[in-house]
């Protein structure tokens, strides 16, 4: 044990003035592990980003919502099927508010994409939503200015409105945008509240949308078909899956399925995003792992040409080591530390470069470089080293001394 | 059993192309504790490959190599790196230093391999050294030594691990008259300390500082002289 510590020291020492010694060299062998370790943090990170930007996403969506829709978010159906099942309607989500018990709030969704105008300034692929009361409760959302409709408006189809944040700005850069009225397209309607901030979810800002009394959308922007989704908050976490069987039995008796046939609707929640997300993201991390690791593996081939040279000069220095008893184990330690050593440095030497690399990345999704990875890659960048210079410090362990000391 | 070193119809064949060279062809003899010996011959005799057997550099094709009593003739290559490091100190013509490390870095690389500590490394390391007269040299280079001086710290290195024996290869090939005589007299110094000195060397005036010589001709034994008193006093080195 202690022969080992010392063949590590004495190798250390020897790999440092090795590799000072031929400084050039060392740089631009080390060159290969510098890019490889700089583009496997960056892909590491970069998959970071993506899953936080995922996850910070997917917290928005309450994980005790479920979304009552036509098209289910995981599963091989066939679109053409989905698309031709019949919409959801008002009725349904009435029948839900009547029956459900596990259900804490109803909220009937329906959204179309207008142009929204104040004065000169204008907001164009805003989305209107048509919704009631119970929205701001389902999804949790705060109301920064004003309040959000009341059931009278929205029982009474009343022309009002509240505001996503984006579009608040936009219009009202130096106003109080309460009491005054918009133009959603060509109907004018009064803004009665302002929503607070609420970043984007999946890529899609939540701030530039416009809220408005259900039965008023049904007049003014009702789509062709006109079918709605429906947003039901359960009681509680736990029963989530309670909830989502309730309002299946609802459902299909409001819509008559017969027993045996299958549900003609989606009941949504978080958990099928995560998973999807989860079986998509994995296999983006592994390719993208897979052939940022080519680069490495180029570098551990070019630490590997470098140590064989490394071996070849310094057969002499070999042969004196021999001679004077060095046995096959310490000369073995003594090239696997040089080419370790060189790798680490590497390994370094791209961390540092990748740093502020990944501040860059981090302006386009949400990430830092982990920990984790700064070790995981000092780790790779030294299992590099010892793999690639596994072969020339073993053939160094078993030169010949009477060879290597005539070796000039 | 009581020989330090003891030989018996050792051979060295080696396949070059074609041909088969024997480099050694049955060579028996045996060396005592603290005897000073040269081994002589002509370049080609085969003196090179007797003493890389005698120092377990190599292994004989044929033949018994006891050291101590330890048949070292089928040993493996480990069991001869301990050997060597542990009995055998090997001073070499071109003196043979890591060109990178300073001289008592030199010095202290068997104790290295010997599993030494550090501190006991410096220390023996250092006495080495103060024994061959570099007590002032030590944090120096090979490359800012004179070649006399080169050759003291190789002496050292080979001494400082208290070997059986100290094989010299040529010790004075590199050096200019005056200070090869300076490296003899220092292997005078070693032996009349009780050292085992095995000098190897094709210059007659230099064989004939030690006090026996074995002469060596195509690969066999072709005289084993002891040297008098007299006639290394002829030789004018005796004192």
């Amino acid at each position: 044990m202690l022969q080992y510590l010392l063949d590590i020291k004495e190798g250390l020492a020897i790999a440092f003035a090795a590799i000072r010694a031929n400084t050039m060299r060392s740089v631009l062998t080390t060159l290969g592990i510098v890019i490889g370790i700089v583009s496997v943090t960056l892909m590491g990170t970069a998959i970071e980003g993506l899953n936080r930007a995922f996850n910070t996403s997917i917290a928005k969506i309450g994980a005790d919502v479920l979304y009552v829709q036509k098209f289910p978010w995981a599963g091989q159906e066939d679109w053409w099927t989905l698309r031709n099942r019949r919409d959801i309607r008002m009725e349904h989500a009435r029948a839900i508010d009547r029956q459900a018990t596990l259900a804490s709030t109803v909220t009937p969704i329906a959204a179309n994409i207008v142009n929204v105008r104040y004065g000169s300034k204008v907001v164009e692929g805003a989305i209107v939503v048509g919704t009631d009361e119970q929205f701001i409760e389902t999804v949790g959302v705060d109301v920064v200015l004003g309040r959000f409709l009341t059931p009278l408006e929205v029982s009474g189809g009343r022309p009002v409105c509240v505001i996503g944040s984006e579009i608040a700005e936009n219009l009202f850069p130096s106003e109080n945008p309460l009491g005054k009225t918009v133009k959603l397209n060509t109907h004018t309607y009064r803004v009665v509240g302002v929503l607070e901030k609420q970043g984007s979810l999946l890529g899609q800002t939540m701030d530039t949308r416009v809220y408005v009394p259900i039965n008023r959308y049904f007049k003014e922007f009702r789509t062709f078909r006109g079918g709605i989704e429906i947003w039901v908050k359960a009681m509680s976490l736990e029963e989530v899956e309670d909830t989502k069987e309730e309002i299946r039995g609802i459902m299909r008796k409001a819509r008559r399925l017969s027993p045996g046939a299958k549900d003609d609707f989606a009941i949504n929640q978080q958990e099928l995003l995560i998973q999807t997300f989860n079986a998509i993201g994995g296999v983006v991390a592994a390719v993208g792992l897979f052939i940022t690791g080519l680069s490495l593996f180029v570098g551990g081939i070019g630490i590997m040409n470098i140590m064989f040279v490394s071996v070849t000069e310094r057969t002499k220095e070999i042969g004196i080591r021999k001679a004077i008893g060095a046995p096959r184990r310490s000369i073995l330690i003594q090239f696997l530390i040089e080419a370790a050593a060189l790798c680490l440095i590497g390994g370094i030497i791209g961390l540092i470069i990748a740093f502020p690399l990944s501040l860059i990345i981090d302006q386009v999704l949400p990430t830092a470089m982990p920990l984790s990875i700064v070790f995981i890659a000092l780790l790779v960048a030294v299992l590099v080293g010892i793999i690639s210079g596994f072969l020339p410090a073993y053939r160094a362990s078993r030169m010949d001394p009477v060879e290597a000391l005539r070796y000039e | 059993m009581s020989h330090l070193i003891a030989l018996k119809d050792i051979t060295k064949f080696y396949q070059m192309g074609d041909t088969t060279v024997h480099a050694l062809d049955g060579v028996s003899l045996t060396i005592e504790k603290n005897e000073y010996l040269a081994i002589m011959g002509p370049s080609g005799s085969g003196k090179s490959t007797l003493m890389n057997i005698i120092g377990c550099l190599d292994t004989p094709t044929s033949g018994i190599y006891l050291f101590n009593g330890v048949n070292v003739s089928e040993m493996n290559d480990n069991q001869l790196a301990k050997i060597r490091n542990k009995e055998i100190g090997f001073v070499f013509q071109t003196f043979n230093l890591l060109a990178r490390s300073d001289a008592l870095h030199n010095v202290e690389l068997p104790l290295i391999y010997g599993g030494y500590s550090s501190s006991e490394r410096k220390r023996l390391a250092k006495k080495a050294l103060e024994h061959v007269g570099l007590a002032d040299r030590m944090h120096h280079k090979p490359n800012e030594l004179s070649g006399g001086q080169r050759q003291r710290v190789a002496i050292a290195r080979a001494l400082v691990t208290h070997p059986s024996i100290i094989l010299a290869d040529e010790p004075t090939g590199n050096l200019d008259t005056k200070t090869g005589d300076e490296i003899m007299e220092l292997f005078e110094e070693l032996h009349e300390e009780g050292n085992t000195i095995i000098l190897v060397t094709h210059e007659e005036y230099i064989a004939e500082h030690a006090h026996r010589i074995i002469r060596i001709r195509d690969g066999k034994v072709e005289g084993d002289e002891k040297m008098s008193k007299r006639q290394r006093a002829l030789a004018g080195v005796s004192r």
